[in-house]
């Protein structure tokens, strides 16, 4: 190395010792430059926000680009980055469910059909509509849980965020915690969603800079994908306990991940437990995301926004899940721990498959895109963070405050509760940090919260869309027996709550949540079905935009997109990212 | 779009604040900081198996912040006028 290791900064050499990688000047520098960033769109973007349609939606201004990067960006936090490559490292190929049969059709579902209504009926989030099509009882229910779920989630971020920056830097965790919460903090009060969603559009970059180049010089060392190939068949000939090297190398039928025996239910379990319900749940119910699209100029560019998301969507698992399968075989602190060892070390004191990243950047990257490597990092985590709080403020100031607490003030009173509620989240996540650490993988953890919440949402949704005899009472009934359905299946099932499940199920893993997600799919739709056939609907002049049958078609689609190329309309577009996931499925 | 439709209408280019210029700074500035690395620092190649790898990096983060703010300087954001 040329950098004297005097050279160091930050922690004194005690501790500097302790940290997994050691950053040196260059690469400070490379994260300082990032912040510097980071802040200066919050401040430039506070210039522009003027009331809080600004604030909450960004004006619905932004151009379709911007809004699909940052839709793919607010997913791409720590949890997922982290999380899939944990996956890539614990289970191989198999994970790439999560992304090309999980979130690519959902999202094509997203703007195809469920996004002109959301748009065209001019709610400005998603239990708004929620409210619009079934009253109060369903909106409490969504937009309560959605809110808790939010705060859950960001302290997960958070809670991530600061043990890879204690690993990593080492600075002391609850430091950690509390500096980036003042970031995120400060960029999103200042400039409400026009500085998340244009931070999330530069993390996007960011990202990708920091893992493009670490999968590229992992593949280059092992020899390329035949290498790694080689090298995972070897390791899974050593340690005949663990998955397969035919499990890891192929992606169906995935048993290793859904934790079932038999081959056919557990692609009966990918496609209809993952595929179907659950990423149709988060994706099209999940207004994290959907208020991305909110903040664009026309119907157009939003039903576009997932849309074009899709396409770099499709190729995130290429820099999450192909690191994790070469740290797997490549880090030895890794190896040893698929091997079954317990290794001292990791973020949290022993490895576990969340530290794969960090290590496979401590083998490979020199200092300088190390630096770029961290302000990845802390860029994802950040970027999780930052869309869960301006989700989260947007619904509480809308949906739970102005509906239920103090109606019909003036405008910028609730451009000032969305600034507190910015505050008093922040405040929840540092504390949900602290509830986040007794989970070795946090995939397991965030799905079973998805299945919760998100499961019975889309089943209510789309059944409100496109039946218009269904009613107010069997929304919010279904919601609730959905997801104590899965709750229940969750409690039933072996270790899916930690300590509180009784193991009766024969259930575990990833597959214990697709089965929980898909039992409250179900509840919730011959629930809802039962209930509305004896309850009373909604007139259907109370329907117009909310309900398939009784919205006029030009409410539904752009006139105006006619005229575009065909390469910039919504349809075409999706039929050709539809394409291009099935290829990568038959390939891989 | 024709220059007298812009006065019109009271708008003005969002330069520096558009997000492409942005874009294009960040990832410019971390091209530049790899490529001197590269070049001047030791290319640690024990780690990375054989490639400079902050040259590359470096060059290729160079060309894509280029490309983002020829993008913008190509086809100008137009943002009204809010502060009349």
């Amino acid at each position: 190395m040329t950098w004297p290791h005097s050279l160091t900064i930050g922690a004194p050499p005690v501790l500097a010792s302790d940290t997994i990688i050691s950053a040196h000047v260059v690469d400070y520098l490379i994260i300082a430059l990032y912040f510097v960033f980071v802040l200066g769109i919050g401040i430039v973007a506070r210039r522009q926000v003027s009331d809080s349609v600004d604030f909450f939606l960004s004006g619905r201004s932004l151009p379709a680009w911007v809004t699909g990067l940052a839709f793919v960006s607010a997913n791409l936090g720590a949890v997922e980055i982290m999380g899939m490559s944990a996956n890539g490292a614990q289970f191989g190929l198999p994970a790439v469910h999560y992304f090309w049969v999980g979130a690519i059709p959902a999202m094509l579902f997203l703007g195809v059909v469920m996004m002109p209504f959301y748009y065209g009926s001019k709610v400005r989030s998603v239990p708004e509509f929620m409210y619009r099509r079934f009253g109060t009882g369903a909106h409490l229910v969504n937009s309560l849980s959605f809110a808790v779920a939010q705060l859950l989630i960001a302290g997960v971020n958070l809670y991530l965020l600061g043990t890879i920056i204690q690993a990593l830097l080492g600075w002391n965790l609850y430091l950690a915690l509390v500096v980036a919460a003042v970031i995120v903090l400060s960029y999103i009060t200042l400039g409400g969603l026009s500085a998340a969603i244009y931070n999330e559009v530069l993390q996007f970059f960011v990202i990708v800079a920091a893992l493009l180049p670490l999968t590229l010089l992992g593949l280059h060392k092992i020899g390329g994908w035949s290498g790694l190939k080689e090298q995972i068949a070897s390791a899974a000939a050593s340690n005949p306990d663990g998955p397969s090297a035919a499990q890891q190398l192929s992606s169906w039928p995935g048993t290793a991940l859904t934790g079932f025996s038999s081959d056919f239910l557990s692609v009966v379990g990918i496609v209809f437990g993952l595929g179907f319900v659950l990423s149709f749940g988060y994706w099209t119910t999940n207004f994290v995301e959907v208020q991305r699209a909110m903040a664009t100029s026309s119907i157009s560019a939003a039903r576009k926004t997932p849309i074009i998301g899709a396409f770099p969507k499709m190729f995130v698992p290429f820099i999450t899940i192909v690191p994790g399968m070469i740290a797997a075989v490549m880090v030895s602190e890794i190896a040893r721990t698929k091997a079954g060892e317990d290794v001292t070390g990791g973020a949290g004191g022993t490895v576990d498959y969340n530290d794969a990243l960090i290590y496979l950047m401590r083998d490979l990257l020199p200092n300088g895109l190390l630096g770029v490597a961290i302000a990845g990092l802390l860029a994802a985590f950040m970027a999780g963070m930052a869309a869960n709080i301006s989700a989260f403020n947007t619904v509480f100031s809308f949906d739970l405050w102005e509906r239920y607490v103090k109606k019909d003030r003036e405008d910028g009173y609730y451009l000032r509760i969305g600034r507190w509620a910015t505050v008093g989240a922040t405040v929840v996540a540092l504390f949900t940090a602290l509830l986040a650490s007794g989970f070795s993988n946090i995939m397991d953890y965030l799905q079973t919260l998805f299945g919760f919440f998100n499961a019975p949402l889309f089943a209510t949704f789309i059944l409100g869309m496109f039946w218009k005899r269904m009613t107010p009472t069997a929304a919010w009934i279904g919601l609730i027996a959905g997801t104590l359905s899965a709750v229940l299946v969750a409690f039933l099932s072996d270790g899916t709550l930690g300590a509180i499940s009784i193991g009766v199920l024969p259930l575990s893993g990833q597959g214990a949540s697709f089965v929980a997600a898909g039992a409250a799919f179900v509840v919730d739709i011959v629930l809802s079905v039962i209930i509305s056939l004896v309850t009373t609907p909604k007139p259907a002049s109370e329907l117009r935009g909310l309900v398939y049958s009784e919205t006029p078609k030009e409410d539904l689609v752009d006139e105006a997109e006619k005229t575009l190329p065909w390469y910039q309309r919504t349809l075409p577009l999706a039929g050709v990212a539809l394409v291009i996931v099935i290829v990568l499925n038959v390939a891989f | 779009m024709p220059a007298n439709e812009v006065q019109n209408k009271q708008t003005h280019n969002a330069g520096v604040f558009d997000i492409r210029n942005i874009i294009g700074a960040l990832l410019g500035i971390y091209g530049v900081i790899l490529v001197l690395m590269g070049i001047f620092g030791d290319p640690e190649t024990d780690k990375t198996g054989g490639p400079n790898a902050n040259l590359w990096a470096g060059l290729v983060m160079l060309v894509v912040g280029i490309v983002f703010i020829a993008w913008s300087r190509l086809r100008p954001v137009k943002v009204p006028e809010t502060t009349d």
